[in-house]
């Protein structure tokens, strides 16, 4: 920070703080002195461990967000949710069918979505929850994959949701069915590992691992370049 | 949002942008390249390193945040602590919880051997996560792994260890297929054929990648299968120091309870370091990309157990963090940004380097764009450069950001910056440990039945890595680890568990009058600061 900077006054569990404006969460909460050992990780909006519960003056709602994407705002009270024992089957997915019985059997409770849309109100990556727990509960596992892809299993759904449900869990079963088993395997991929197991370019890398630097370096400069 | 003055700049690089599109920016000759990093790349900054004065390395020169480790002495009592207790007796441990640390635990269950898996923090929360980017694998026809050996070197500065880029140019198409075997959602045409691109310094367009939450989908496939298996993972618990027996063989860990204060003793007849990186020692006062654990602990508990590092002098600044919002200083801006044909400018609107030559090499030249010619962009932490996204969506079509870089477009919006409408500004920011416990081919280091593999291993990257040989090295070495040390635990007999390796490295820091401060440093501290 340069220049003068300006303090909002906020509340982390119930104590009152002076910290930054314009700072996120995670670094107001260290500024005033908090030395995180959960509720803290990649610190960019991927890991999924900073899950953050407020509410801002004057208005009853409850908020949440990441702590290490949300901004501190005067007067804002807030708690960082703990870790939440959630529901996650156990499954060998080379041997699952990638179909609607699939889902069922390991997340039987998807059936109880109560279309409250609270799932996709808290979620902080701004994913459709709901709608893909929809297509989930239609057997629309390719849908489910996609829309749930972004998901990074900070947990906010499943800590609102009314019929209990692991929305995160659903969401990854999803996406390794319709990876697994829906898409093609890469033809091309398979090809290549075939010629390494027959040792095709063993010859070629033993060639140049017995090159100096001088005699790298100008096939290096003389590679041709894909454009 | 941006302020007044940096949205009339921004019509500068907008009058420009259609030269631009046609113009071709050439690339560094092999001399140039040396001058640029010899000039201004970090590395080479005057009083910026000192030789470690203790232990396998001693007399070489390293930054300062790795020798102050270095010459730390442990925050283990080794005369208090009793090692009769043993609260786990396993085959393999893996300390680590990241992408080489899963992927070595599934195979050395896979092998047979009996595992623990403890993490500083929680399962997957680790640099994986956050790998953007992509994945290299020569799987093309028009690609071979000769052709990534050649790239792998030459972005290493030719001081790659040969048997090491090999192993992982082989295993390469290997790991892509084992992860696809796992349903790991990479991007792909219909017809299963995978999408691929360019990074900085390859030759062949052989990067996969699965949108740009490539690492958080390898690392949360990886974790969901762990978790499949039943592997035993304990959380919040670092290890703190190796165990070595009375043969000298290294024979498993003291471990940290984070929250009770508490030490655990593991007995293991192998061990796999997979601890990552260290950007969370903020060299030379950089911002880092780097996951909160990035403290080096693995470097340091294996360095007084006798494994020797190599490439520690070498620290990859990563050319494109962000350089404002202030919010996000220092986060990552993906390389694959530049792969699908993002431009970096000047104040003027003009290129100044060709945008994928190799990190090391687009790092110095910004730094040379900000520092002597003064053309930089002024923010609050210093400056920066711009970063010409909207070109991607004029080269690949409207809708293409959000498509194809959503984490990307997610960070930026989040504070009012569309980043498909407007350039982004960019300064680098510390990436990547490039050097790091030596290995060889099999993940073994120089103590016996120590493995490493992933970020904290050294020596396949040579001084400078190509973007997405990351994720495939601990794919890679993560797999050869678990492979061999599940096999090589078959055959070992363990002595009497002792830490006399850490009461000698206690004498010699004594001997050199060091030892004042406590290593590792398990989370960096930010109290008080508005940093990190």
């Amino acid at each position: 920070m340069t220049g003068e900077t300006k303090m909002v006054s906020i509340y982390i569990m119930g104590k009152q703080y002076e910290v930054p404006r314009g700072v996120t969460i995670m670094k107001a909460m260290e500024f005033a002195g908090y030395r995180f050992i959960r509720g803290c990780g990649c610190r960019g909006g991927f890991c999924g461990a900073c899950g953050t519960v407020y509410r801002t003056p004057g208005n009853f709602r409850l908020k949440v967000g990441l702590a290490c994407a949300t901004m501190v705002e005067e007067g804002m009270h807030l708690t960082q949710i703990p870790f939440y024992p959630a529901n996650r089957a156990a499954y060998d997915l080379q041997a699952l069918k990638p179909t609607l019985g699939t889902l069922l059997q390991h997340y039987p409770e998807v059936t109880r979505c109560l279309g409250c849309n609270q799932c996709t109100r808290i979620c902080p990556q701004g994913l459709s929850v709901m709608d893909y727990i929809a297509a989930a509960q239609r057997g629309d596992i390719e849908k489910t994959a996609h829309q749930s892809f972004d998901c990074i299993m900070c947990g906010l759904c499943a800590s609102r949701c009314p019929a209990e449900i692991v929305q995160y869990n659903v969401g990854i079963l999803a996406r390794r069915l319709y990876a697994r088993h829906l898409v093609p395997p890469a033809q091309h991929l398979a090809k290549r590992v075939e010629e390494i197991k027959a040792g095709k370019f063993d010859d070629e890398l033993n060639r140049l691992m017995r090159m100096d630097k001088e005699e790298l370096q100008k096939l290096y400069d003389a590679r041709d370049i894909e454009q | 949002m941006y302020t007044p003055e940096m949205l009339g700049l921004i019509k500068t690089v907008e009058q420009t942008r259609e030269r631009r599109l046609k113009e071709s920016f050439p690339r560094l000759t092999a001399e140039e390249k040396a001058n640029i990093l010899r000039s201004y790349h970090p590395d080479y900054m005057e009083g910026s390193m000192r030789p470690v004065r203790v232990g396998p390395n001693a007399g070489e020169k390293m930054p300062h945040a790795h020798v102050d480790l270095l010459e730390s002495r442990s925050m283990v009592d080794v005369d208090g602590l009793s090692l009769d207790t043993i609260d786990y007796d396993v085959d393999v441990l893996v300390i680590g919880g990241g992408g080489a640390g899963t992927a070595a635990a599934l195979l050395a269950a896979e092998g047979g051997a009996d595992v623990l898996l403890a993490t500083k923090l929680r399962h997957g929360d680790a640099n994986t996560m956050m790998a953007e980017g992509g994945i290299q694998a020569a799987d093309k026809e028009n690609d071979s792994p000769a052709i990534h050996y050649l790239d792998a070197m030459g972005g290493g500065g030719f001081t790659n260890i040969p048997e090491l880029v090999r192993a992982l140019v082989t295993d390469a198409p290997l790991c892509i297929q084992w992860l696809e075997s796992l349903g790991c959602m990479f991007s792909k045409d219909p017809d299963g054929t995978m999408n691929s691109i360019h990074g900085g310094g390859t030759s062949r367009k052989r990067m996969h990648f699965a949108h740009d939450y490539t690492g958080a989908e390898i690392m949360r496939t990886l974790r969901d299968e762990a978790r499949n298996r039943g592997i035993k993972v304990v959380e919040f618990s670092p290890a703190v120091e190796l165990l070595t027996d009375d043969h000298g063989q290294c024979a498993g860990a003291v471990l940290y309870n984070l929250e009770t204060g508490q030490y655990q003793v593991v007995r293991a007849k192998t061990v796999i370091i997979a601890t990552g990186g260290s950007g969370r020692l903020h060299i030379n006062d950089s911002p880092t990309t780097n996951h909160y654990g990035a403290t080096a602990d693995g470097l340091v508990i294996a360095y007084r157990a006798g494994a020797r590092l190599i490439f520690l002098d070498a620290t990859q600044f990563h050319p494109t963090g962000v350089a404002f919002p202030e919010q996000i200083v220092g986060q990552l801006v993906t390389e694959k940004v530049r792969g699908l044909g993002a431009q970096l400018v000047n104040i003027d609107g003009e290129q100044f380097i060709y945008p994928l030559e190799t990190r090391d090499a687009v790092s110095s030249a910004i730094i040379r764009e900000c520092r002597e010619r003064r053309k930089g962009i002024s923010v609050p932490s210093g400056y920066g450069v711009w970063l010409d996204s909207p070109m991607i969506e004029i080269i690949h079509g409207k809708g293409t950001i959000e498509k194809e870089l959503p984490a990307m477009f997610r960070q930026y919006i989040r504070f009012g910056i569309n980043m498909a409408e407007m350039p982004i500004i960019v300064y680098p920011t510390l990436h990547y440990q490039n050097g790091g416990v030596l290995i060889n081919e099999n993940a073994e280091s120089e103590v016996p039945n120590l493995y490493v593999a992933g970020e904290a291993s050294g020596g396949v990257h040579g001084r400078n890595r190509l973007m997405g040989n990351s994720l495939l090295d601990i794919i890679v070495f993560g797999r050869r680890a678990g492979k061999n040390a599940a096999e090589k635990a078959k055959t070992v007999k363990l002595g009497k568990l002792t830490l006399d390796h850490t009461k000698r490295f206690n004498e010699e820091l004594k001997k050199q009058g060091l030892g004042q401060r406590v290593a590792p440093i398990l989370l960096p501290d930010y109290r008080g600061k508005i940093s990190g």
